[in-house]
């Protein structure tokens, strides 16, 4: 009998049919697997917005990796074998990187570093009047130095300006200090050197720490304050992806033979508090994963004992085993796939929500309310996987059951 | 006349090769030819059913040979079976089994909807039309649950015949019906053979019925009794 095809093929109307005739069980299993996915894609874009923010708070002022002289060691005049003696570490004191133009150069070039800026830095004080503070000096080349902290962020007054004897001070200092732009402000070395400088810029990086210590100015003025003239002592690196720091560091370490310390030493604390935190949530999305996946299981094996009967006719009337078990397959991959759209809006929903309403305590946003599109595709594709998967041990037992049995019960 | 169902020797085991193996039907002979309306009698546990079963192709025999329109159907694989039934044979159960999720009128497609895979507007002409044809078409939007028992039965006969079957094997058609519409249905499975040519066998405990079959078949302890003219089976 051929003809004009119409309506939909045999096991999708099937299936739709028997969804709509368990209304409850279908709304109840959509509603956990809408529940499921809505929690996957909330936790994971909460915990990856948090993390960046934590991250870029953290790293934001802060090179993710930094080259230093190598440690300065003892050498022994006299055979070892020989000799009794203690031996007393050396200090560690101001040097300049030995030939940092060439290290420059290889580090800049190394696989995975995005920029690198030379940076003098020494102790010393800040004086106005009979106030004195100790602060750190940091020599930088602005232009270079942008490139690893965005400083033109962090000014709230002035800018980042520290051309000739200009010079940029946290916001805790100038209070400290009693000073505001256009002030000069006289910075003292350790060994007495000094010069005045003028203030352009007043920057707020987010740690009244670093606010009250760190003096920015040129190159220049830092290298003759510090007595290094010509010379650097650390480089700045930042890399493309942060937690390839390390690695990039141990690398850079062999290259350039200098001391190489990445963010994930220095910030030990934070990087296991970001493992443990992914992992959680990994925890977290498994076990929900596994939840929706025997929820329904549960409810197509009830199904097919339900529709036990209704199989067996179908199978009378010449359905084949592979027909009723997409009849099946298909219940499964549409609890996924409507349960995932509808997961999807909710989560979307609620992550707009929260964004409205949860707060930094600087007012700012906690979450900024994007949603990750591979996060939601992700979480989608899991959902239909999931349903599929647990939708083939109840289709495979519809499939095989006997004809004759099933119509007996 | 052409023989649409021969069984030779056919036998059927269960739980073969285990210490409660029992033979059900031994050695069946037996030929239904074209446009046939016979009567399969006997009493319960005789083994109707699994005669049945196995003209039906719902169950394979464990013994002798069988062929359906003409086809053995040893050795041949499950999804030709399917096809084979699907396609030659319409069955109608004591319950009339219909599919409570779907209308009078697709229920009777589907036999159609199963060998096309999908639903096409001449199957539905022939549903409607069938649907006629047992008097309910006024009821082809309604759901099983909403018709009566004899109106549940018409439906499953339109179904049986939804692919114009060359066999139609009935299992106490009525045998859950009133008198009145007992009556009603086994006229209705007379007008088909009669105007269609379906062969009809039909498994049935009521006598009277079997009475006004063309041929009674009967069946006891896994034997078929000696054929007797329908004159003399009245009580």
């Amino acid at each position: 009998m051929e003809g004009t095809r119409t309506g939909l093929p045999f096991a999708w109307m099937v299936c739709l049919r028997y969804l709509r005739e368990g209304r409850m069980q279908t709304v109840l299993i959509l509603a956990g697997v809408t529940g499921g996915v809505a929690v996957i894609i909330f936790l994971t874009t909460l915990i990856s917005q948090l993390q960046d923010s934590i991250i870029d708070k953290t790293l934001g002022s802060q090179a993710h990796v930094v080259l230093r002289p190598p440690q300065a060691v003892n050498r022994s005049t006299l055979p070892p074998e020989h000799t009794a003696a203690i031996i007393q570490p050396r200090t560690q004191g101001l040097r300049s990187i030995d030939q940092w133009a060439a290290a420059y150069a290889l580090a800049e070039q190394s696989q995975g570093v995005l920029a690198a800026s030379p940076m003098v830095t020494g102790a010393g004080f800040a004086r106005r009047a009979e106030a004195s503070q100790p602060i750190a000096l940091l020599g930088v080349d602005p232009e270079r130095y942008q490139r690893i902290v965005r400083m033109s962020s962090y000014v709230k007054q002035g800018r980042f300006d520290i051309s000739g004897t200009s010079t940029v001070v946290g916001i805790e200092l100038a209070k400290d200090l009693g000073v505001t732009l256009g002030d000069k402000i006289r910075i003292v070395t350790v060994d007495g050197r000094a010069d005045l400088l003028t203030i352009t810029g007043i920057f707020d990086i987010g740690n009244r720490d670093l606010n009250r210590r760190w003096v920015y100015s040129s190159l220049k003025v830092a290298q003759s304050l510090l007595d290094l003239p010509g010379g650097i002592t650390q480089i700045d690196l930042r890399v493309a992806n942060l937690f390839e720091a390390e690695a990039i560091a141990r690398r850079v370490q062999g290259q350039t033979g200098l001391t190489s310390e990445s963010w994930m030493q220095t910030n030990a604390q934070l990087l296991s508090a970001l493992n443990s935190q992914s992992m959680s949530n990994n925890l977290i999305r498994s076990f929900v994963t596994l939840i929706v996946a025997v929820g329904i299981a549960s409810v197509l094996v009830v199904s097919v004992v339900q529709k036990q009967k209704e199989i067996g006719i179908l199978r009378a009337m010449g359905a084949s085993p592979n027909r009723i078990m997409a009849v099946f397959l298909l219940q499964g991959g549409l609890y996924g796939l409507v349960g995932s759209a509808l997961g999807a809006a909710l989560s979307v929903g609620l992550l707009k929500f929260f964004s409205q309403v949860t707060r930094n305590a600087d007012g700012t946003s906690l979450l900024n309310g994007q949603v990750d599109f591979s996060v939601v595709a992700g979480a989608c594709a899991l959902a239909i996987i999931v349903g599929l998967l647990a939708a083939a041990l109840p289709a495979r037992r519809a499939a095989r059951l006997d004809p004759v049995q099933a119509i007996r019960v | 006349m052409k023989t649409i169902v021969e069984l030779h020797d056919v036998r059927k085991s269960y739980g073969l090769g285990t210490p409660v193996e029992t033979e059900v039907l031994h050695g069946i002979n037996l030929a239904i030819s074209e446009g046939e309306f016979a009567a399969l009698t006997g009493p319960s546990g005789s083994g109707k059913s699994t005669l049945l079963n196995l003209i039906g192709l719902l169950e394979a025999p464990t013994g002798g040979r069988l062929q359906v329109d003409g086809v053995d159907i040893a050795g041949m694989a499950d999804a030709t079976l399917t096809a084979l039934r699907g396609r030659s044979i319409g069955f109608i159960f004591q319950f009339h089994h219909l599919l409570p999720g779907f209308t009078a009128l697709e229920n009777v497609m589907m036999p159609s909807i199963i060998d096309l895979g999908w639903s096409t507007t001449e199957a539905k002409d022939r549903a409607l039309a069938l649907l006629k044809q047992v008097g309910l078409q006024d009821a082809a939007n309604k759901r099983p649950s909403q018709l009566s028992g004899g109106m549940q039965q018409r439906v499953a006969i339109a179904r049986a015949l939804s692919l114009a079957p060359r066999l139609i094997l009935a299992d106490e058609p009525t045998g859950n019906l009133d008198t009145h519409s007992a009556n009603e249905v086994f006229e209705l499975l007379q007008a088909v053979n009669r105007e269609q040519q379906s062969a009809c066998l039909i498994v049935t405990h009521d006598p009277g019925l079997a009475a006004r079959c063309q041929r009674q078949i009967q069946i006891v302890d896994g034997q078929l009794l000696d054929e007797r003219a329908p004159a003399d089976s009245g009580h």
